[in-house]
């Protein structure tokens, strides 16, 4: 059903423009029928390519079943190009009981992350893997409480997000006036101000999978060094204060798994490194 | 129990039409039993709920299933060796205390017992102990270089971590093989 509506729309897309370039402009109409006009193709059999996805299972209504792997074949051919369109595609018709959160379907909301093939990224910007021989393994994001399949308990993210007071702290606003910044001032705040929170970097770092109950964690301390980057911010003093702990920000050992894997091409190794040196050097 | 449900039921047709609310409600909400029952629960017991949900929720698998990579590989390796290399200074050091006991393990006793081991062993030997020391002094530049600022990209990472790679390689047989 659904494959007969998209090849009569794309016939009526291929008549349409060959009616504009013989300039008969006229002749269209808002009725027209492709196959009154031409004789409709031999149905061709969609080509079959399976593709199998194993695909991390837990369900917190039997709590003392042992996660696991479970299968699904997806025929790519009628699947689309994003391992969120597979998974869409198999909640849809193979297992409506697959969980997993999407909103944007595009890489700026940040909720399908999850861990694809081992590495940390949002399902909606990463291809499908086409070898059909090699399974493609999906699991949700390192070293979280599950909630359910592939969705993370994000409560401890968002708390230490929270923590490190992502909003712009000044006295003295100017008033009846912009508040003005440089370009370079600016400048500084570029591959900082895109992070989207989709924690992808966090979850890919060793240090934060052991320590994440008090290290800040990559996400955090970007947004941290955001705001002590900013010129329009009046308390960098005070937060470089609440990093001076052993664990907060020092558990940071330069691994630079959360470079390696942000999906937005940040570099939060760079923030935290940054926020060091100006520990060290009282910058 | 029915009554959550029943008012629960009327609830969600409120939206519908409010004259046929009034009239029609009771058989309306026989008509709309639905498959999965929803149940009101207060605040309070929502969160007991969720608290013991949470205390079966299993952890996400993260260091078998993450992909090998330089950065974090290269971190591990600098852990081990530098654990392995202080276990090993420390081990020794303080069994170099218990000498006037043993006297095995005195100096002259060390030396003379290394010499008339089989050049293979030494050679080998030498690598082992060579291969952990020259990476780990090297990645601790490594680090010093991220410190002060520099190659904080993921081009320097890869870069540096590969030229440590080589160097260590390089070093160890040069230091085992040639020394």
């Amino acid at each position: 059903m659904f494959a007969s509506r998209t090849a009569t729309s794309r016939l009526l897309a291929s008549s349409s423009t060959k009616i504009a370039s013989t300039s008969q402009l006229a002749q269209r109409a808002f009725s027209v029928s492709a196959t009154q006009q031409h004789a409709a193709p031999a149905p061709v059999p969609p080509k079959q390519a399976l593709k199998e996805f194993k695909i991390y299972r837990w369900n917190p209504d039997q709590p003392s079943e042992k996660p696991q792997l479970q299968s699904y074949k997806v025929n790519l051919a009628e699947c689309g190009p994003m391992v969120l369109d597979a998974l869409i595609k198999i909640k849809n018709d193979l297992d409506p009981t697959l969980t997993f959160r999407r909103s944007c379907r595009e890489g700026i909301c940040g909720s399908c992350a999850m861990n694809i093939d081992g590495v940390n990224t949002l399902a909606c910007l990463s291809r499908i893997d086409r070898s059909e021989t090699k399974p493609q393994k999906i699991y949700p994001l390192p070293h979280m409480y599950i909630v359910k399949d592939l969705v993370p308990d994000l409560t401890q993210f968002y708390k230490q997000y929270k923590s490190i007071e992502p909003f712009l702290k000044n006295d003295n606003v100017p008033e009846g006036r912009e508040h003005l910044q440089s370009v370079a001032e600016r400048k500084k705040l570029d591959g900082m101000y895109e992070c989207i929170l989709c924690a992808c970097c966090s979850t890919s770092c060793p240090s934060y999978w052991w320590n994440q109950d008090e290290y800040l964690g990559p996400a955090a301390l970007m947004a941290a060094y955001r705001w002590m980057a900013d010129s329009r911010d009046s308390y960098g003093a005070e937060r470089k204060e609440k990093m001076q702990n052993s664990l907060s920000l020092y558990r940071c050992h330069t691994i630079f798994n959360c470079s390696r894997t942000c999906p937005k091409g940040l570099n939060p190794a760079k923030a935290i490194a940054q926020i060091k040196l100006e520990l060290a050097t009282g910058a | 129990m029915l009554a959550t449900v029943t008012s629960r039921n009327l609830f969600r047709v409120a939206g519908a039409s409010p004259a046929f609310r009034s009239s029609a409600a009771p058989l309306f909400t026989q008509v709309q039993r639905r498959f999965i029952q929803t149940e009101h629960l207060t605040t309070k017991d929502n969160l007991v709920l969720l608290n013991e949900q949470r205390l079966r929720r299993p952890n996400s698998p993260h260091l078998t299933i993450y992909q090998p990579q330089l950065t974090w590989y290269l971190s591990g390796l600098n852990r081990i060796t530098g654990s392995a290399l202080s276990g090993l200074l420390y081990v020794s050091a303080m069994a170099y205390l218990l000498h006037p006991v043993f006297p095995v393990i005195d100096s002259a006793h060390v030396i003379s017992a290394i010499h008339d081991l089989p050049v293979w062993l030494k050679t080998s030997g030498k690598f082992i102990i060579s291969l952990p020391f020259f990476f780990h002094s090297f990645n601790g530049i490594r680090h010093l270089t991220w410190d002060m600022g520099k190659a904080l990209s993921l081009k320097g990472v890869y870069s540096t971590g590969y030229a440590v790679l080589g160097a260590t390689l390089v070093s160890s047989v040069a230091a085992a093989f040639f020394l």
